[in-house]
């Protein structure tokens, strides 16, 4: 088994649990409250329009997008926000399936049933449920095989699951990961609706013999499958505790595992929530959910203090650690010492053949040309800055994903991009960077945020933290970007290479 | 035992009244036969016995009693119903569909076991061999069989039919009104029994209620309607089983020159 292989299945035991206890906890509870609300609106007929319309109106919200919505709703990240989002989706097939099974049932049954005096309750537990269980369970199977794929995207809300294979391994092309987290997930679905299906056959044969096997055989499954998320905790033997989120980029998952093997190294008990949402991250760390993170001055300042302009790094970082303590209490525990901006790129040829260096050059050629940027740029404050600036007016705006872009401009499909300044791509696909003579864009310090009143709660945990203080340049950095992003290396390899070489 | 008062029923969104002004009573321990076209309201009727349809004026007294002061669910619980082809419930054995009136009255289970294999055995299915037997597995005459045995495994003095041997061929349907006429006389059970068949009501019936849109044309016993028949839609309707015997009569004659 080659050596990645070995990396990835090492995670699995986690990951799937974790995946399985949110699969079944949502599924449990979503089946739980889809029947009786079935039951509800079949006896009170008015209620069925508005219910199925709120149910089906839940799914068409894309999966993403609710999972995210949990988390300032519920104030919270991790697996109550996951959880809630995925019993949501659960709701509609059991209770759509629950009402067309009961009301499919042949009328002369239900008047045959009547017609003997059975009471409501009787006819729908002797008659209604058994006839519709057919149809009633092909729903469960339908939840469950959504539920465990969508549960897959908890990961940016901060429970971990089996997406974190998928959201890492994209970001940092990790292909054998992205392939370990579809398999298992696949897998994972397919047995769970096997499963249903053979307790369904149970059942319906009424053989107490089948029955029993197959509810060995489920209590079997949940429990190989849970143990390690059950057991998970019960190592702690007083050691310190430290929780690491990181964002979905390289940059952030390197920088979280040097954090983590440094802080594992000075025997803290370490984990890192990988993958999360940009502000789920910020939402995590003010809640005290996680301890740090890592962000940019230049984020905050334009994303979360709203302010336009560029008055110097220096400046911006004085004012962004004041107003993180002043408005969330949250601690700059390090400046890492170098920035990772947005910076406009063009290939280096165009930038010759254009003759163009600054972004005020591109001004001008700039209705003829198609840019690329990332999901968050074309939203975010620094675009608008950047427009009212210089006046650009692209010809086409494309979003895509940011480990695409550079491939994307080298190669002619789009002609500029929303560069990351320590994205070791830059020098592989010979690209140039475009100077803001104007200062539109902040810098973007690279800054370890503690969460409030870490210094108080954890003086040992915020010393650690203190350390990387000036701990790594630009160069380091952008080699670490490198070798995950252009060499195929791994992210723990990077990140104990970045280790070595920290600046003290 | 039963009787209707001046029963009518009308629904909110028809144009008329489905059963019109209708007065009838039902001796103990006899047949009555409801006889009409489809949509004559004979079903209606029937089904206002047991209050799966409720009346919208008049009274009907169940030995004395009014069944508008008896809770509904009782009601039924004491009357047997049976009705045509697929009222037997699919999912459940027929020792288990047998056993539902018993159950829902919360009999002791040997009970149930001891009626439920009684019950086979006077329908004339060996109890060992179909008990455990589910409806799909029965000709249609052993599920007919089966859902009168339903029908009074309660031990029901009261049977409500609607239709019940509507979906036999002829012969099992001749075979189990033979049973059914044997089977009311030893138990002594009232019946009152819908159907559009002439034949199968004058065969059948101690009396002959006669519907017509809603409204009872004649109400006597099978000789005299047949001998003295007082209106003329009546008169037709009973000549109906002689006028086929004569035309088979014709058919047979040509065919044997």
């Amino acid at each position: 088994m080659s050596e990645a292989l070995t990396q990835q299945l090492a995670l699995l035991p986690d990951y799937l649990s974790r995946h399985l206890l949110l699969s079944v906890t949502a599924l449990a509870v979503g089946i739980g409250l889809s029947l009786p609300l079935a039951f509800v609106t079949i006896r009170f007929r008015r209620l069925q329009g508005p219910v199925m319309m709120i149910a089906s109106a839940i799914q068409t919200i894309p999966g993403l997008a609710l999972l995210a919505l949990m988390v300032p709703l519920l104030r919270q990240i991790g697996f109550l926000p996951a959880v809630i989002a995925l019993i949501l989706y659960s709701v509609l097939p059991v209770l759509r399936n629950t009402v067309t099974g009961i009301e499919e049932v042949d009328p002369n049954l239900i008047e045959a049933g009547r017609g003997l005096g059975m009471t409501p309750n009787q006819l729908l537990l002797r008659v209604q449920l058994p006839l519709a269980a057919p149809v009633i369970v092909a729903g469960i199977r339908t939840a469950t095989v959504w539920v465990v794929g969508i549960a897959t995207l908890s990961t940016p809300v901060g429970a971990t699951s089996l997406g974190n294979y998928i959201f890492s391994g994209l970001q940092t092309q990790n292909y054998t990961a992205v392939s370990v987290g579809c398999f298992a997930a696949a897998a994972l679905a397919l047995t769970l609706d096997r499963l249903v299906r053979f307790i369904e056959i149970a059942l319906a044969r009424r053989s107490r013999r089948l029955v029993a096997v197959a509810s060995t055989l489920a209590v079997f499954v949940l429990g190989i499958g849970l143990w390690p998320v059950m057991f998970a905790g019960s190592s702690q033997d007083g050691r310190l505790t430290a929780v690491i989120g990181t964002k979905t980029f390289t940059e952030q998952y390197i920088l979280g595992a040097v954090i983590g093997e440094e802080l594992s190294a000075q025997g803290f008990e370490t984990r890192t929530l990988d993958s999360l949402g940009s502000t789920v991250a910020f939402d995590a760390l003010v809640a005290g959910q996680i301890d740090a993170y890592v962000d940019y001055t230049g984020t905050i300042w334009a994303n979360y203090m709203n302010r336009l302009g560029n008055p110097g790094r220096e400046e911006i970082a004085n004012q962004v650690d004041q107003w993180l303590a002043e408005q969330h209490g949250i601690e700059l525990a390090a400046r890492f010492g170098f920035e990772n901006a947005y910076a406009l790129a063009v290939t280096e040829a165009n930038a010759e053949s254009w003759n163009v260096r600054t972004i005020d050059d591109l001004v001008f050629r700039a209705p003829g040309l198609v840019m690329g940027g990332d999901y968050e740029f074309f939203g975010r404050p620094e675009w608008t800055a950047l427009q009212e600036s210089y006046g650009l007016q692209f010809q086409e705006l494309v979003t895509m994903d940011s480990t695409l872009m550079y491939a994307a401009v080298a190669a002619g499909e789009v002609d500029v991009i929303t560069a990351f300044s320590t994205d070791g791509r830059i020098v592989a696909f010979d690209l140039a960077l475009l100077d803001d003579t104007r200062g539109a864009l902040p810098p973007y310090d690279a800054v370890l945020l503690a969460s409030p009143g870490l210094q108080a709660r954890k003086p040992e945990l915020f010393r650690a933290l203190a350390n990387f203080d000036g701990a790594i340049d630009a160069d380091a950095m952008r080699a670490a970007n490198q070798s995950v992003d252009l060499n195929g290396g791994t992210v723990l390899d990077a990140a104990r290479e970045l280790a070595d070489q920290l600046l003290r | 035992m039963i009787a209707l008062e001046n029963v009518s029923k009308s629904y909110p969104n028809s144009t008329g009244p489905v059963v019109k002004d209708l007065c009838l009573n039902v001796a103990p321990e006899s047949l009555l036969v409801l006889l009409g076209e489809s949509g004559c309201g004979k079903t209606t009727t029937l089904k206002m016995i047991n209050r799966l349809v409720e009346t919208s004026s008049g009274r009907i007294t169940l030995a004395g009693e009014d069944i508008h002061a008896l809770d509904p669910i009782d009601l039924r619980r004491r009357i047997g119903y049976a009705f045509q082809g697929i009222g037997l419930f699919p999912h459940m054995t027929v020792a288990r569909n047998i056993a539902v009136v018993p159950e829902l009255l919360e009999w002791p289970r040997k009970k149930i076991d001891e009626r439920v294999d009684e019950l086979l055995d006077m329908m004339g299915l060996p109890s060992n061999e179909f008990k455990s037997r589910f409806p799909s597995e029965l000709s249609g005459g052993q599920q007919q069989r089966v859902g009168v045995a339903r029908a009074l495994a309660a031990r029901s003095r009261l049977l409500l039919m609607d239709e019940p041997f509507g979906a036999l061929d002829p012969i099992t349907r001749d075979e189990l009104q033979t049973e059914l006429k044997t089977l009311q006389r030893t138990l002594g059970l009232t019946i009152v029994l819908v159907t559009h068949d002439v034949t199968e009501a004058l065969l059948l019936a101690d009396r002959i209620a006669v519907m017509k849109e809603g409204m009872l044309l004649a109400h006597d016993t099978p000789e005299r309607l047949l001998r003295d028949p007082p209106h003329e839609y009546v008169k037709s309707l009973m000549q109906m089983p002689k006028r086929q015997a004569a035309q088979l009569a014709r058919i047979s004659g040509t065919s044997s020159e």
